[in-house]
């Protein structure tokens, strides 16, 4: 399916979905409190997005726009149809907090246990929402652009 | 005859490079003259048992001086244990990061002693790549354990850690010990 | 300090873990300093006699901080971090890195730089599968593989010394192409190591592959079907040996995949016999690959021409290479300034290992040896 045809079949769950077509793959822009509906649908028979190959955060408070905004990215594919589709979802900085998706992709449980670890979103319902790469006593989150660390950071 | 076996006590007991102390031949056996520093001494730098302790890209240079092409069992460290129990040396290739530092310490104080540390590669050394901006890397593995002998390369040739390993039996061999060391010092 | 700590002390004070002390189950720990796990994984397993209930991989001792560190560094100098990641994939990341950059500044390669990119990616790939192939042998008892893999590593080393200056972490690819031209005698000593690989391999098929030992302690061990390999994320030989079709070279082909003939190795047998059938088919692959390439490298250019400070434009950009344990990812984020905004890579063996506790459920210790030698995990590709 081309970008086209998973656009015709996103507007009707998603009518207030924002659409970008800059790179390579179809981006779309879901809000949080739709977020759990939307990624079932993914996987169901419309769409068939079984595999999710990348999950990450972006923290956007370097930049003159975005200074309370950490964005969730998500690449999908389907290995029926062989398209992609990559889903971003806006979170506040100050209190970051969205559903999981490690019932539908197993691979999501230790995707979001590093995005946790590494930049503090919460995953409500995740079943093992801890540390991952860190020690279990590490203070802050050191992938957001306002953690500083004079002890172990030395600047070039 | 009489000529050529001089010779041959002469050159037994040159330099530490042969077996140290004078090596005499009686009828009926032969007597050898030397300390017991020395001999032990001897015994333990050409049988350094390593532990396999491999962090990260230096662990796959350390298995090739293990395989055949640059052998490092003919040095004796053929034996590699996986028990810190049972090792002497400690080579230490990959880099060492907040997380692992207390395992590391833990590994070294499980050895017995007499106990040698070699640090190989740039990241064991002073943190390697890994220094600038980084916050969970140990700038260099003597923030945590002490090293004998450090070996620059990122990663070092085979024939570097093979030079590390000789210059560590040398280091032995002439007598002081990181321990005898430490105690010698408060004496004078 | 440490969570598994609090899971050992409160099973011995009998406290209500989740793990029923009474019902003689263990826990132990395997690694972080382990002969058999590859580099620092920690494993926490919780045993019932010799079978295996849980598995809990803890990671983080390599963790590096290299996201953080590539945030600082240009262009230019973040593709030679990433060749300390999965270090026997290192032209191979290094590769994917550049494509991405050149995806950024809209570059063209030159075919000359393309076909020898290829080529040492499929060096690098022999490489790389020789050492799982020893290793793996060497977990499960054998020694001798071990020696006659780093054998045949070492004539590839040599090769990669000549050209490239180093034997590991070569630093040879560069946003336009290859850093420096091939040696003369390069074409010599491909033919001369395609030549000796090519009965080498039966060989090894003599040694490990028909061997009854082997077979009993592989085949029918930690199976993973085609739908949850597919859930986990696993991409490589791990799903590959579980039937699903992924190879980035056939699927999303790049630089000259797509004129070479040559087959993607598909298994259905689900376990770990599997996994290893489909390696070994690979290593004949690459030689395939290297026969059709070494005679017909074009002329020309080795690198497009570039300035010297890079400067990507604002946007996001992904590239996806098949490294020898599967899809490595590159993802740059660019506010249009000389370094990356956010970097992410997407490593194969993390969503490979996730797999692990799946995998070895309800198996015994031995297996687990047999199950992570079969997927083939870097730890400082998982940590980053």
């Amino acid at each position: 399916m081309n970008n086209e045809e998973i656009k015709q079949h996103i507007i009707p769950i998603l009518p207030n979905a924002v659409f970008e077509e800059t790179g390579d793959w179809l981006q779309v822009q879901v809000e949080v409190s739709e977020w759990k509906q939307f990624t079932r649908w993914l996987k169901s028979e419309t769409l068939q997005m079984d595999f999710l190959f990348c999950l990450t955060c972006i923290d956007w408070s370097a930049t003159a726009t975005g200074k309370t905004l950490l964005t969730m990215v998500y690449h999908f594919t389907s290995t029926v149809f062989r398209h992609t589709l990559v889903v971003k979802v806006k979170l506040d900085r100050n209190n970051p907090e969205i559903e999981t998706v490690s019932d539908d992709w197993r691979t999501a449980d230790f995707h979001e246990r590093e995005v946790f670890d590494l930049f503090g979103v919460r995953f409500l319902h995740h079943p093992d929402l801890r540390r991952l790469v860190l020690t279990d006593d590490f203070e802050g989150h050191p992938l957001r652009k306002d953690f500083e660390d004079p002890v172990n950071m030395i600047k070039l | 005859m009489e000529h050529n076996k001089k010779k041959e006590i002469e050159t037994a007991s040159q330099g530490n490079e042969q077996f140290p102390g004078e090596v005499h031949d009686l009828p009926g056996g032969g007597v050898v003259i030397s300390s017991f520093n020395e001999i032990i001494n001897w015994a333990r730098s050409n049988s350094l048992w390593p532990l396999t302790f491999a962090t990260s890209c230096c662990g796959i240079e350390m298995m090739s001086v293990a395989s055949s092409k640059y052998d490092f069992s003919r040095f004796g460290f053929e034996v590699a244990r996986a028990t810190p129990r049972q090792a002497d040396v400690i080579i230490i290739a990959g880099t060492i990061v907040n997380k692992m530092a207390p395992v590391l310490k833990r590994l070294y104080d499980q050895m017995a002693d007499p106990k040698y540390v070699i640090a190989m590669g740039a990241c064991a050394i002073s943190g390697g790549p890994f220094f600038y901006n980084t916050y969970s890397v140990v700038k260099g593995a003597d923030h945590v354990i002490p090293v004998d002998v450090y070996i620059p390369g990122c990663p070092p040739r085979p024939e570097a850690l093979l030079h590390a390993l000789i210059t560590l039996q040398q280091k032995i061999k002439s007598g002081l010990t990181r321990e005898q060391i430490r105690v010698e010092k408060p004496q004078s | 300090m440490y969570r598994e700590t609090q899971i050992i002390k409160d099973t011995a004070n009998n406290y209500s873990t989740g793990v029923d002390a009474d019902a003689g189950e263990l826990v132990i720990n395997v690694g972080p300093q382990h002969p058999a796990t590859h580099g620092v994984l920690h494993l926490v397993i919780t045993l019932q006699g010799e079978t295996i209930q849980k598995v809990e991989p803890h990671l983080g001792y390599i963790h590096r901080s290299i996201e953080k560190m590539c945030e600082s560094l240009s262009y230019r100098q973040f593709i030679y971090v990433t060749s300390r990641m999965d270090y026997l994939s290192a032209h191979i990341n290094n590769h994917g890195c550049s494509m991405c950059v050149e995806k950024g500044l809209q570059l063209e390669v030159p075919p000359r730089a393309r076909v020898i990119r290829v080529l040492m990616d499929e060096l690098t790939r022999i490489a790389s599968h020789e050492l799982w192939w020893g290793a793996m042998a060497m977990d499960l008892g054998a020694f001798t593989p071990f020696f006659y893999a780093f054998r045949e590593r070492e004539a590839i080393n040599d090769i990669m010394e000549e050209t490239c200056g180093a034997r590991l972490t070569m630093n040879y690819m560069v946003p336009g192409g290859v850093m420096v031209d091939i040696h003369p005698n390069f074409h010599k000593r491909v033919k001369d190591f395609i030549q000796l690989f090519k009965s080498k391999i039966d060989e090894y098929d003599d040694l490990v592959t028909d061997n009854i030992i082997f077979k009993n302690r592989t085949q029918g061990v930690g199976v993973l079907s085609a739908a949850d390999a597919i859930s986990y994320g696993c991409t490589g030989p791990v799903a590959r040996g579980s039937g699903v079709s992924c190879d980035i070279r056939k699927l999303y082909p790049y630089e000259v995949y797509d004129k070479v003939s040559f087959d993607e190795i598909i298994e259905t047998g689900c376990d770990s016999y599997a996994r290893y059938l489909v390696r070994m088919k690979e290593l004949k692959q690459s030689v395939r690959i290297i026969e059709q390439l070494i005679d017909n490298i074009p002329e020309g250019d080795f690198q497009a021409k570039t300035k010297a400070v890079l400067k990507l434009p604002k946007g996001e950009f992904y590239t996806r290479v098949e490294t020898a344990r599967g899809e490595f990812g590159v993802y740059i984020v660019s506010e249009g300034g000389t370094t990356p905004y956010r970097i992410k890579f997407r490593s194969p063996g993390f969503s490979n290992l996730s797999a692990l506790e799946h995998m070895s459920r309800g198996s015994k210790i031995g297996d687990l040896m047999a199950i992570m030698g079969t997927l083939d995990l870097v730890i400082p590709d998982i940590d980053r």
